[in-house]
């Protein structure tokens, strides 16, 4: 997994409450097997008209925001299905960091699976900075992972909450199966306990 | 000891290390796999050379590509086809259960695991599947997960999380005349809206949910992550043990009995907290109809559907009517005035066969409105086998029903069963997102006995008084 440190980026807005992972990637690209190439899809209703066409006024269309690499949007970003794909179809788009008043839970875990940092501000702030850059073109900010700080164009820098364990694991690129496997003593000897206690939990149901 | 809450005994007793920030090593007991969110996981394995930890705790089907028309001749679809392939293919490399397309166990996921005695109380189970929680109803810590954590649980049979906080949500009371547990669901996300659970796992206590039969508990549980919690969960009772008993893949004889001891300890002790709790009484829920485009969006179906102008908060303003133009719906109209064009029953929400005998008796001697299509689409082979030995089936057919395969089918649309641009749903699932069930497709959330009312009159009734 690539590691998170330190980026300055191109803002693109999604002035929407509660888009759900429908939304960043509709079902008809669930169909593939591997993890790249998604972009495609990406809000890919959202991204046209009624006739099939592109949608000139949806932000991903509009040049000034094309090359963006953070995405800034408001409550509840990425709720519903658990699919992995969203943060995959981001990622293949080249956005590295979501910026939210608030995550759902599963897609909020997703994200640090794959390297991209989520980020929750407090909803003014959210609010203010949504408005900075729908009327700045070429509005970038600097987010900091190991300060938890993200600074606006004109100094003002604002702090976020990160998990010690998850921000350890995005900033330094770590192989989280790996690191659990680091552990095997320990399972093994937490499922020859739980054997004795619960013993109809271990049986085996391979063909 | 200190008193613990259902929530914590599971937690507890599946903690393999913690760490003094809170991060902790989780114990999975079994995963279910399916062929939409696993395939890169296995691809991961493959890659690092790993090989899964405990195969034989793993169950896996495929649901969301199946035809729910006749299988004989193959999926037209040739990425379908391939995705569901590459599961048969992962499932013989790893040695993993699999039950084929062709098998009479396939069915959605969520409805299999319990059919089968895979899901038990006090386990922790995942899918990469957000409707996972369904098998909290049996007491059990069941949540969804994304493809990287499929591989993790695969390749250590561990999860890292962070203890998440604890919900009551107390329904007491008794339910109206037909009003089911898909009502009170909905109402209660109504009530706390879509991301109110988001970070806590619910426990659903109180007398009206005592009084659910296992098929409710799953419809209830199964809809937390609509309400933003991952897990809901329901303390097991001689209900959940009588459900059990004898299935296939549960514990047997000597082993069972033992099983049943340990289950019976799992409740909620009398003195235990939670970190929010939220009360509801059963009487006042109404049979529910959804009427925009986040499962939150929903009221009783003797209401009126939202005025954007006479809402004061401005996020809620601009969401509802962004969903109203979507949906196609008039501030103010009554709800029983939103006419459909199709009616789904199904979905690992309800497709259980307590479902389709009580929708299969109300469409009994009726018939399906002229212009409205309607279809059922059954939760597993064996729950279809069990309606067509009651004779559901052809009280479907009668009433103009079509009667399909057992699949994840119009729920989410990944199959031929795909709405059309503004064709307008009455559905049994769990989404009424835009585009859910097809580019363009407007879906209305309610229980089985309204879809069946709704597809009988064309429009949307009140189940209480319908005849």
């Amino acid at each position: 997994m690539q590691a998170f440190t330190t980026m300055t980026g191109l803002v693109a807005p999604l002035d929407r409450v509660n888009v759900d992972t429908d939304q960043i990637i509709p079902k008809q690209f669930l169909k593939t097997i591997k993890r790249t190439g998604l972009r495609e899809g990406l809000f890919y209703d959202w991204r046209r008209q009624k006739d099939g066409s592109q949608d000139p006024a949806f932000f991903l269309n509009q040049p000034r925001f094309q090359g963006a690499t953070i995405l800034l949007t408001r409550d509840n970003f990425g709720c519903g299905s658990s699919r992995e794909h969203a943060p995959w179809a981001l990622l293949d788009q080249g956005f590295r960091c979501v910026i939210a008043s608030s995550f759902a839970d599963i897609f909020y875990s997703n994200c640090f699976q794959n390297g991209i940092l989520p980020v929750v501000l407090k909803a003014d702030e959210v609010l203010a900075t949504m408005e900075d850059v729908l009327t700045t073109p070429g509005y970038q900010l600097t987010v900091d992972l190991g300060n938890q700080a993200v600074t606006t164009p004109d100094g003002t820098r604002f702090r976020f909450e990160m998990d010690p364990f998850r921000k350890d694991c995005l900033y330094r690129g770590l192989d989280a199966i790996g690191l659990t496997l680091q552990q095997e003593a320990t399972i093994t000897a937490y499922e020859t306990k739980r054997k004795a206690e619960a013993p109809w939990l271990f049986r085996d149901f391979r063909p | 000891m200190a008193a613990q809450t259902l929530f914590e005994k599971i937690w507890e007793s599946h903690v393999v290390r913690a760490e003094p920030d809170g991060t902790t090593l989780l114990y999975i007991d079994r995963q279910l796999v399916h062929e939409v969110t696993s395939p890169q996981a296995f691809e991961g394995l493959k890659l690092s050379g790993r090989r899964p930890r405990r195969p034989g705790a793993t169950l896996a089907v495929p649901d969301h590509n199946v035809p729910t028309t006749d299988r004989t001749l193959g999926i037209a679809d040739p990425l379908s086809a391939k995705q569901i392939q590459t599961l048969e293919e992962n499932c013989r490399d790893f040695g993993i259960m699999l039950f084929g397309m062709n098998d009479i166990r396939q069915g959605v996921v969520h409805i299999i695991g319990p059919e089968q005695g895979f899901t038990l109380p006090g386990t922790t189970i995942v899918c990469g599947d957000s409707h996972t929680s369904t098998h909290g109803a049996f007491g059990a810590l069941a949540f969804g997960i994304g493809t990287s954590e499929v591989e993790h649980v695969l390749a250590t049979q561990c999860l890292v999380q962070k203890r998440p906080k604890t919900m009551e949500i107390r329904v007491d009371g008794e339910l109206s005349n037909l009003c089911s547990a898909k009502d009170v669901i909905l109402a209660i996300i109504g009530k706390i809206g879509a991301a109110g659970g988001t970070g806590y796992v619910i426990e659903y206590t109180g007398s009206a949910i005592r009084a659910l039969s296992m098929e409710g508990r799953m419809t209830l549980c199964n809809m937390s992550i609509e309400g933003g919690a991952r897990a809901g969960m329901v303390a097991p009772d001689e209900k959940t043990i009588a459900y059990i008993k004898g299935r296939p893949l549960a514990p047997k004889g000597e082993l069972f009995e033992q099983a049943v001891q340990a289950w019976q300890q799992l409740k909620t002790d009398a003195d235990a907290t939670y970190d929010m709790t939220v009360t509801m009484r059963a009487e006042g829920i109404a049979p529910q109809v959804s009427w925009g485009t986040s499962p939150g969006m929903v009221t009783g179906i003797d209401q009126r559907v939202p005025d954007p102008r006479t809402i004061t908060d401005e996020n809620q303003r601009e969401s509802t009517a962004r969903a109203l133009e979507y949906m196609g719906l008039i501030p103010n109209m009554p709800i029983t005035d939103i006419k459909i064009d199709t009616v789904f029953i199904g979905s690992c929400t309800n497709s259980r066969i307590e479902d389709l005998r009580l929708a299969a008796n109300l469409a009994k001697g009726k018939s399906v409105a002229r212009g409205v299509r309607a279809m059922v689409v059954p939760g597993s082979g064996l729950v279809k086998q069990q309606a067509e030995q009651e004779g559901l089936d052809r009280l479907f057919k009668e009433a103009g029903f079509e009667w399909r395969e057992a699949g994840c089918s119009m729920c989410l649309a990944m199959n031929a069963d795909v709405l059309q641009p503004g064709e307008r749903c009455a559905s049994t699932s769990n989404r009424n997102f835009e585009g859910r069930q097809g580019a363009g497709g407007r879906t209305h959330l309610v229980s089985p006995a309204m879809a069946v009312a709704a597809a009988v009159e064309g429009h949307f009734v009140d189940i209480r008084t319908w005849k």
